[in-house]
């Protein structure tokens, strides 16, 4: 478990009491009880008789702040400071501990944190709430409701105690399934931009525990020597020159044939061993396609009619109104493969129980997966295998697959040893640059026709790219007549009301293995659909906040709200006064549930150099839990967006990929944006996605930015495609 | 080989080959594991220690190198004055998200306030270019590092 110094407190008084009050929500309704630590498996709270609170966090910390996030929901409804409260991550249990949007499964994705786990941890701490209360009450002979808690203690009635005192009576008293909630006038620590992250003190001074720091007594490290291109095997392989290498235990190939495991005493070891060995490949199954093949299939389905009528348009109609309109722009797009690269790259460790139990210690997006994977791997019923959630470096999408892949190596390495020692599965970056999963290679086709007037009366828009979903298990749930709705969203479900759209889809051919990556189809659509609508209003010399807003108008709630975070930008963001010399672009997309609006601006020119020296950003995701969370979000999710699109691509030549590590994948770098200033809409709706939202518009405002220079970049990575960077 | 390294204030004896990269000995051998990996190759920061109150890469520093050295590791840096600093600036700002990067980032922020107790916005963006954050914590990381600047000259 994730032991973090600012649980130091509650470690030392735990040892000294027993008896804790757990409090709890399943299907089958609220629970409560009080006693020793098997009073209640899984519990989403446990308050220990010294008044010491434990949330249980159902979602893995990879940053976002989910475990603030859910503890100041259980905090503010408790009646705790946040002082007084500290978390723990959920064992793995898709029953009780399942993401309330994604079924019987226990997952972290798609932004959904805290919007799935608003009212179920709010309800669990009003329950924890309303027991001790009738607790305090029956104590003392009088009325609950003249009593509530405050900063960890019950008042009222003319009397104080401590919260703990009642922790071995409330279990006596039935939660309920719709306990009072406070009134939001009430709330002290939700809206609060002074709350702190719990997380921070660990991660500051180094004691935090992430998967990849984990060294169980008599652990072997083991790193794979994967097959340089997709669908490789091995035919044999050569250790000799491993034996020479001080640690190194053993190398076998793993049962799914595409490398060649390598045990060794230590990471570093392993490392050396794993250069040491030589490996004959089977390449006649391989992938061995290059980029450019990859791209002139995409470029050649945007030229032929879609598969898929994503939004069952006329599309001839909708092709002949652009036609004949006024005004006709049109651009053609490319989006290359893009790797997440987390700063811990994959890593998790497996071990036996002595009773025969699997545990695996990982930083899981979502345990659900690699439980029931080792269901079938090891045989066992789930009740047999355990998953210990630790802190997660960065993910962005990364740490869930839907084949579960470097846990299910984990398992093939571990089974292929007599168990009797832990395993530690270690990937380098090399491993993570080139070991597939990327956002996967996309091109759009838009033609946008407009009237005399300069409104928009047709837009005929075409996507084409290897779907995400299709071929794995989320395709029965995920894919509806044939389209897989992460290829196009945002585009025919954008709140913009745009007459005479169509959306078309072309699935190209399975290239790699591709994944959602930080707000998945977003990441493309919203940069084609925004630069269009920039490049629409310049055709027709209309401002292009002023232009998207009469997109926006006439709606209902959502045209209000996307307008409302446009308008804001545009106003912090100096819209149309940029620095003598600068350049502004902007841009407004919906994701997630949640709307953010971007104003990028910039100096310099194109020879000599673009310097990005501000970002507004005004963002509605509903009730602002955290404030400073999500303005870190937002400051995060722009950056991971900006960086990419500056200079980051995956390429593959004749199947393997080409670059290795981040001098050939660079990151963001502290000097590429000088700031960014982020603004929440106030908002009485409940909480939407903070985690992904920030991405989408901000490549599609930087882009637009740098069309006040005259080049319209509608091919990635900008540095690739004529623009320098100061 | 067999040999001693002298690490947050105590004397290590340590078998390892020469060549072992510094990293691997801190997290393996000694299992302090604040200092992290993030690539091997000197280009992110995150395995950032001081050898002799320098920042340096324990990735790409051999061991045989830093046998007569002084080495600082994250857990050791609340020692420090600037250190202490650095790390009060970074939770009144909450600077971590995922937090991989920032005992890296932690460490070479106290390598700059040691030689420059004011730097500027430019000078931070050029002494920490280094230090990649994926979550791209970068604007809290630039106003941390000014606020540490701010608590040490109070
Ligand atoms: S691990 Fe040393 S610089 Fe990246
Ligand atoms: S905080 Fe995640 S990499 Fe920096």
């Amino acid at each position: 478990m994730t032991l973090d110094l600012s649980r130091r407190g509650f470690l030392k008084s735990a040892a000294t009491v027993s008896v804790m009050l757990y409090v709890g929500v399943t299907a089958d309704g609220a629970k409560a009880a009080s006693g020793a630590s098997d009073a209640m498996l899984n519990p989403f709270v446990k308050i220990d008789a010294d008044g010491n609170v434990i949330a249980i966090i159902k979602h893995v910390e990879m940053g976002q702040g989910t475990a603030t996030g859910l503890a100041t929901l259980i905090a503010e409804e408790l009646g705790v400071t946040m002082d007084q409260i500290g978390f723990d991550f959920a064992p793995s249990n898709p029953q009780v501990y399942n993401n309330l949007f994604f079924g019987p499964f226990q997952g972290t994705g798609g932004s959904t944190a805290m919007a799935n786990s608003w009212m179920q941890y709010r309800a669990a701490g009003a329950n924890a709430r309303d027991i001790l209360i009738k607790a305090a009450a029956a104590s003392w002979d009088v009325d609950a409701a003249s009593l509530d808690i405050q900063n960890g203690q019950i008042v009222g009635s003319g009397r104080t105690a401590p919260i703990g005192e009642f922790v071995a009576a409330a279990g006596a008293f039935s939660p309920s399934d719709t306990p009072p909630l406070r009134d939001p006038s009430e709330w002290k620590i939700i809206g609060n931009a002074a709350t702190r992250r719990k997380d921070s003190p660990g991660k500051v001074n180094g004691r935090a525990m992430f998967a990849m720091d984990l060294h169980l007594p008599n652990q072997m490290v083991v790193m794979i020597k994967r097959t340089p291109q997709r669908g490789g095997t091995v035919a044999s392989f050569d250790a000799s020159a491993a034996q020479d290498v001080k640690g190194f235990i053993m190398a076998q190939t793993l049962p799914t044939q595409h490398g060649v495991a390598i045990y060794a005493e230590n990471t570093w070891a392993a490392m050396q061993a794993r250069s040491a060995i030589e490996i004959e490949w089977d390449f006649s199954a391989a992938e061995v396609r290059s980029s450019k093949e990859i791209k002139d299939e995409i470029m050649t389905a945007l030229d032929t009619s879609p598969t898929y009528n994503v939004n069952k348009a006329d599309r001839d109609a909708v092709a002949a109104v652009v036609d004949n309109a006024h005004t006709v722009v049109e651009k053609t797009f490319y989006f290359p493969l893009l790797a997440h690269a987390p700063m811990e790259p994959l890593n998790c460790t497996i071990e036996q129980t002595a009773e025969g139990d699997i545990v695996l210690h990982d930083g899981a997006q979502s345990p659900t997966g690699p439980h029931m994977a080792y269901q079938q791997i090891f045989g066992l019923p789930a009740e047999k295998i355990h998953i210990k959630t630790m802190l997660a470096g960065g993910s962005f999408g990364r740490r869930t697959t839907p084949d579960a892949d470097y846990q299910v190596e984990a398992g093939l390495a571990f089974i292929m040893t007599d168990r009797s020692r832990p395993v530690k599965l270690v990937w380098d970056r090399e491993d993570d640059i080139r070991g597939g999963y990327y956002r996967p290679a996309v091109g759009h086709k838009v033609r946008v026709g407009l009237d005399a007037q300069g409104s928009i009366v047709g837009w005929d828009h075409r996507v084409a790219g290897q779907s995400i979903i299709k071929g794995t298990a989320f395709e029965p749930m995920m894919v509806r007549d044939g389209v897989d709705h992460s290829s196009v969203e945002g585009l025919a479900d954008s709140p913009y009301i745009i007459p005479g759209m169509a959306v078309g889809l072309t699935d190209t051919q399975k290239a790699t293995s591709v994944l959602w990556w930080r707000s998945v189809g977003h990441t493309h659509t919203a940069y084609a659909m925004e630069v269009m609508m920039d490049m629409a209003a310049r055709a027709t010399g209309q401002d292009p906040v002023a232009f998207r807003l009469s997109y926006l108008s006439g709606g209902g709630q959502d045209q209000q709200r996307k307008a409302a975070v446009l308008k804001l930008a545009a106003e912090k963001g100096n819209w149309g006064k940029p620095a003598a010399g600068n350049m502004q672009g902007v841009a407004v997309h919906k994701s997630f549930g949640s709307y953010v609006a971007e104003v990028v601006e910039i100096s310099g020119n194109l020879e000599d150099g673009v310097k990005i020296e501000k970002i507004t950003a005004a963002v509605d995701c509903g009730i602002a839990v955290n404030p400073d969370i999500i303005k870190a979000q937002i400051e995060g999710a722009v950056g991971y967006g900006i960086g990419h699109v500056m200079r980051d691509q995956i390429t593959l030549d004749g199947g393997s990929v080409e670059q290795s590590n981040f001098p050939d994948y660079e990151p963001l770098r502290i000097s590429d944006i000088k700031s960014i200033d982020t603004h929440i809409v106030a908002s009485a709706e409940a909480p939407t996605g903070i985690g992904e939202p920030g991405t989408p518009p901000s490549a599609p405002a930087l882009a637009n930015a740098i069309a006040g220079l005259q080049l319209v970049v509608a091919e990635l990575p900008m540095s690739e495609n004529g623009v320098t960077f100061a | 080989m067999s040999l001693s390294l002298k690490l947050n204030g105590k004397i290590h004896e340590i078998e390892a080959e020469p060549g072992t990269p510094l990293l691997w000995v801190i997290r393996d051998e000694l299992k302090l594991t604040g200092t992290k990996f993030g690539c091997g190759v000197a280009s992110c920061g995150a395995c950032t220690v001081h050898v002799d109150g320098e920042p340096t890469r324990s990735c790409q520093t051999y061991i045989e190198d830093v046998q007569d050295a002084e080495i600082t590791t994250i857990e050791m840096i609340e020692e420090d004055k600037i250190g202490s600093a650095v790390q009060q600036a970074w939770i009144e700002l909450d600077v971590v998200q995922c937090g991989y990067c920032q005992s890296g980032q932690i460490m070479s922020a106290v390598g700059l306030l040691r030689e420059n107790e004011k730097p500027t916005a430019d000078e931070i963006d050029d002494y920490m270019y280094g230090n990649a954050c994926r979550c791209a914590a970068y604007q809290r990381i630039r106003a941390a590092v000014q606020r540490a600047s701010d608590i040490l000259e109070a």
